[in-house]
């Protein structure tokens, strides 16, 4: 009897900004939602990020990024996520990020960015609307 | 007390004549504390005003600290500023200064708050973004390029660096031939709210907070007119706490410093008198101006009673204050002017004796050179026009203020008891106590925020789809590959045998457990960088690595 | 939607020591997919190399600094090391923050470890039978060992560290019920015992504690368990962690253990598939016709009674083949 898949997110930090508010509060909220979320701390470089999101077979990796460094990080992420045959995996994030960069990421491949005002009740919906996995065990990979 | 009984009779009898005709709404405080629909003598102890409130410039000081406050001596108006290379944050510096500006403030970018040069692979991408870069003392003579150092006094906000950086500023001052002994400003240096909240750290705590009594005490020796800590519970509060846990957190630190510069042999009143804090301001006004003024009497109390301090100098808070970060929107940012300037105001009314306003694009990036006018703007507009500072502590003695005042002190004596319970603030940030508190605070007002609970204009309400339409500050790529050339040249052609001697040096101070200023200064001299001065000190002190709490 | 990728498939590019393989797996395995008993069929030939040492203890001694600081020290020796960390922390929503991993992960830049959190979910057959599974994927993926983290509570708690060929329990001094915590049937399981936070003042107190628990105990031990001291955040003590745990493994294989534990717990695991067969092929299938309906109502009257009913699914010793 297969049980149905669970969304599992993982919820990270990159670069070298300390701030966790948002990332916290966003990591409880996808809990409350049902969801599993692996939070990976502060302080990690982008192949950090990569490689648990590939180990732990996430279906999202949500970036919370404060620091300027959007314009570097996501792209990277984005790079080494396509390498590791995870480019499935979808890549969200938040922070202070210009509309401008905004745009530019998601030509990119960023599937969407947060910027601040925005609710946990809208981030919950976009995951579930947006990560194919829990209709069926295993679906969509 | 007969007098009391016939007020009690009265407002009973004013409650039941006249029935609540409220909106539904919960009518709390910014940080969910509930408010009283009225304020009266009832609310204040037998009293209150000999016991708790008092004169400005007396034991306890909630009403001020010096007897005629902004009649004597305006605040300072800092304004805190730094992004890019030396040299450009050097010329906005000059601009700030040529408009009114009446002290420094230096923002560093994150590798230099973290201890790593721009050229580390953990710097990409982050090299002058947030603040200014600064690996070597090359840096900082460009950074205080024309500015003379005994004229201008320097707030510099940088944590687990501290000492490196402190070591820095004194020998930009004696290549402008200016002594230790005349330079004046402020050293963030508050290790202990890193670990709690703002999360840039280097060593283990227990180590970082000796490094942190170094400095105290080399700059009671050295730098008498030099503030070497500045107790932070700006960023507690942006990290999503509550204002008593902001006061609370805060003030507990600061007991740790000093118990742990007293541990070391250091007469209270030799090093008390020149600590001082830095308060967040946010949008409730009330409750700030409540947390400000209790926030002197905890202190005044805490340091005469429980550390004995006979100097009335040390029973002084003297406080810097930034409006709020956190209450700024990207959302219609023009609206940030208004809550910026409602939160300068508190902090004026709330005594503070310097204040930073924030731009209000600075949800959105760094600010506009505009942005940061219309800011500095604002204080001028409360110190020149509003003339509020025309009388000391003028919410003193409404009901209201005062008994807000009260319950703040009372909220925060709640925390005392908790966190010496729990072994004190060393052990509470190792069991993750502050962390967890806070994480749960800024969970709850998401929650009341997106219940509707909690309004934010432009957010949850009000809201508007036109596009924000201000000026961005981008920083330039060319930034980081600038100042990573500039570090290689740097470490290509100084004295390398110099700075291996005195890293060697100060990596054996460190492990003999002496004070490590001076070996700090000489590799500094030497032009040695951040990160090596830091790594030469990690390889006796350890790193730190974060027990996370979600 | 992108069909899904089959097993055979993934087996193989698994066996061929790719990582995002490995990770799909494990999911399916966690998901219960109906394609996990042939994925386990793939791999078990492959199996059977990793050693597996379990490390549990209650909440807040601090096992995930431990298995953090082991990784480091074993990794020193070249071996390469898969890690499963178990958090069955789950609230009401059923949802999870699994927060383990966050101590080790300065190790997620080394290709050489592999780390998996796994939370509770509710897994209908058992998280100890996912944890098992997700144990033989990394030891068929060439991780020479694998650590298992759980927090020594529950029945499915001690039946992953049941799984483990070591077993080391972590406890921290001070914690009010540091030794009491172990007395939960524990105890007996734990091949080492590890005081971690020994800087703290209580530390030898607990040392001395659990050495007379020790001492009470009416059966008699082969291996005397020692009590290694660890300061796991100041990287202290655990090289000799790893000693012990190597002398443990050699005391195991020179004594024939070793051998005997592992085909005990693949003779249990024979059972608890062949059990499952039998519950869900033969058992449950006969509730569901008129006829058992009909013995449940004369049970519930009284006119016959279970131990009737059930010798017709499954009849009596002597009562002849089933």
């Amino acid at each position: 009897m297969a049980q149905q898949g669970r969304y599992r997110i993982l919820m990270a930090k990159a670069g070298l900004d300390g701030h966790d508010r948002g990332v916290k509060v966003v990591s409880r909220a996808l809990r409350d939602a049902g969801m599993e979320v692996i939070y990976t701390g502060l302080h990690q470089t982008p192949e950090q990020v990569v490689r648990a999101a590939i180990d732990e077979d996430v279906d999202a990796v949500g970036l919370s990024l404060l620091s300027g460094a959007h314009m570097t990080i996501f792209p990277r992420i984005l790079d080494l996520l396509r390498q590791e045959g995870g480019g499935d995996i979808l890549l969200f994030g938040g922070g202070t990020i210009p509309e401008d960069d905004v745009l530019t990421l998601k030509q990119m491949g960023v599937a969407e960015l947060f910027t601040p005002g925005a609710s946990t009740v809208d981030i919950v919906d976009w995951v579930r609307a947006h990560v194919g996995r829990p209709t069926e065990a295993s679906a969509g990979r | 007390m007969l007098k009391d009984r016939t007020l009690e009779d009265d407002y009973r009898q004013w409650k039941d004549s006249h029935p609540l005709h409220e909106r539904d709404w919960k009518f709390t405080t910014l940080s969910g504390q509930p408010v009283a629909p009225l304020y009266t003598p009832l609310d204040l102890e037998p009293n209150e005003y000999t016991k708790e409130i008092g004169f400005p410039g007396e034991f306890p000081f909630t009403r001020g600290i010096y007897p005629s406050m902004y009649r004597g001596r305006l605040w300072t108006m800092r304004q805190f500023a730094g992004f890019g290379t030396a040299a450009d944050t050097n010329r906005r510096f000059h601009y700030l200064l040529d408009n009114g500006m009446t002290g420094l403030s230096v923002a560093f970018d994150n590798p230099t708050l973290m201890g790593f040069d721009s050229d580390d692979p953990r710097s990409l991408g982050e090299v002058g973004r947030t603040g200014v870069a600064i690996d070597s003392l090359a840096d900082m003579e460009t950074l205080f390029h024309g500015i003379p150092l005994d004229r201008v006094s320097t707030s510099m906000t940088i944590n687990a660096p501290a000492a490196v950086l402190l070591a820095m500023y004194v020998a930009v001052g004696e290549k402008q031939g200016v002594p230790s002994e005349k330079l004046t400003g402020t050293l963030q240096n508050d290790i202990l709210k890193e670990y709690i909240a703002q999360k840039e750290w280097i060593y283990p705590p227990k180590a970082a907070v000796e490094l942190v009594v170094d400095t105290i005490e080399y700059t009671m020796r050295h730098m008498p007119k030099y503030n070497p800590v500045s107790i932070s519970g700006y960023h507690i509060r942006e990290a999503g706490s509550t204002a008593t846990q902001e006061l609370a957190f805060t003030i507990a630190d600061g007991m740790t410093y000093a118990e742990a510069a007293m541990a070391r042999g250091l007469d209270v009143d030799a090093f008390a008198p020149r600590l001082s804090y830095f308060w967040n301001s946010h949008i409730d006004f009330f409750e700030e101006i409540g947390k400000f003024r209790a926030a002197r009497r905890i202190w005044a109390r805490l340091m005469k009673e429980k550390f004995g301090a006979r100097d009335p100098r040390s029973w002084l808070m003297r406080f810097h204050t930034q409006t709020a970060g956190v209450s700024l929107t990207a959302q219609q940012p023009e609206n940030n002017i208004v809550r910026t300037a409602l939160e300068a105001l508190a902090a004026v009314l709330g005594g503070t004796q310097s204040l930073h306003t924030n731009s209000m694009d600075e949800v959105l990036a760094l600010p506009t050179e505009k942005a940061v006018e219309i800011a500095l703007r604002t204080q001028q507009i409360i110190a020149y026009e509003t003339e509020v500072v025309n009388t000391v502590d003028p919410l003193g003695g409404s009901y209201f203020v005062e008994a807000m005042t009260d319950r703040m002190e009372a909220g925060a004596n709640d925390y005392f008891r908790r966190i010496e319970e729990i072994g004190g603030v060393l052990a509470g940030i190792d069991q993750g106590f502050f962390q967890r508190e806070i994480a749960e605070a800024a969970f709850q007002y998401q929650a009341e925020l997106e219940r509707k609970e909690k309004i934010m204009v432009g957010v949850n309400d009000f809201v508007s789809d036109a596009p924000a339409d201000i000026p961005i500050l981008k920083i330039d790529p060319e930034v980081e590959r600038e100042q990573i050339r500039r570090v290689r040249e740097l470490k290509a052609t100084r004295d390398n045998e110099r700075v291996r001697a005195t890293l060697e040096a100060l990596t054996g101070a460190a492990d003999r457990g002496e004070n490590v200023m001076s070996y700090v200064l000489e590799a500094v001299r030497a032009y040695a960088t951040v990160q090596e001065i830091s790594d030469a000190m990690k390889a006796v002190l350890g790193t730190y690595r974060e027990p996370a709490f979600v | 939607m992108a069909t899904e990728t089959p097993a055979g498939e993934l087996v193989d590019r698994l066996l061929a020591g790719n990582r995002r393989a490995a990770g799909q797996v494990i999911s399916r395995i966690e998901d219960e997919s109906p394609d996990v008993e042939s994925i386990m069929r793939g791999i078990f030939p492959h199996t059977g190399n990793a050693y597996v040492v379990g490390i549990t203890g209650p909440p807040g001694a601090g096992k995930s600094t431990v298995v953090d600081e082991l990784i480091r020290v074993i990794r020193a020796s070249g071996k390469r090391i898969g890690v499963v960390a178990v958090d069955p922390n789950s609230p009401f929503s059923g949802g999870a923050i699994l927060g383990d991993r966050i101590r080790m992960m300065r190790h997620s830049s080394d290709t050489g470890v592999f780390i998996r959190s796994m939370g509770a979910r509710g897994h209908l057959g058992g998280l100890a039978l996912a944890a098992r599974n997700t144990i033989l994927v990394l030891d068929a993926m060439g991780f020479e060992v694998v650590l298992v983290e759980t927090v020594g509570v529950g029945q499915s708690e001690l039946e992953i560290a049941g799984t483990a060929d070591t077993v080391a329990l972590v406890v921290a001094p001070g914690m009010g019920d540091g030794v009491q915590a172990i007395k939960a049937g524990i105890m007996e399981i734990a091949d080492i015992f590890v005081v971690n936070k020994a800087d703290h003042p209580q530390a030898n107190k607990t040392v001395a504690d659990i050495r007379d628990l020790l001492r009470m105990e009416i059966a008699p031990r082969a291996w005397t368990p020692p009590i290694v001291k660890t300061v796991a955040i100041r990287n202290e003590g655990l090289e000799d962690l790893w000693i012990r745990t190597r002398q443990h493994r050699q005391y195991l294989e020179r004594s024939g253990e070793l051998e005997n534990r592992r085909k005990l717990r693949l003779e249990a695991e024979i059972l608890e598939i062949a059990d499952r067969r039998l519950r869900e092929q033969v058992l449950e299938p006969s509730t569901e016709t008129e006829e058992f309906q009909q013995l449940l109502d004369r049970v519930v009257h009284r006119e016959t009674d279970p131990y009737a009913v059930a010798d017709r699914i499954v009849p009596r010793p002597g009562l002849g083949g089933v």
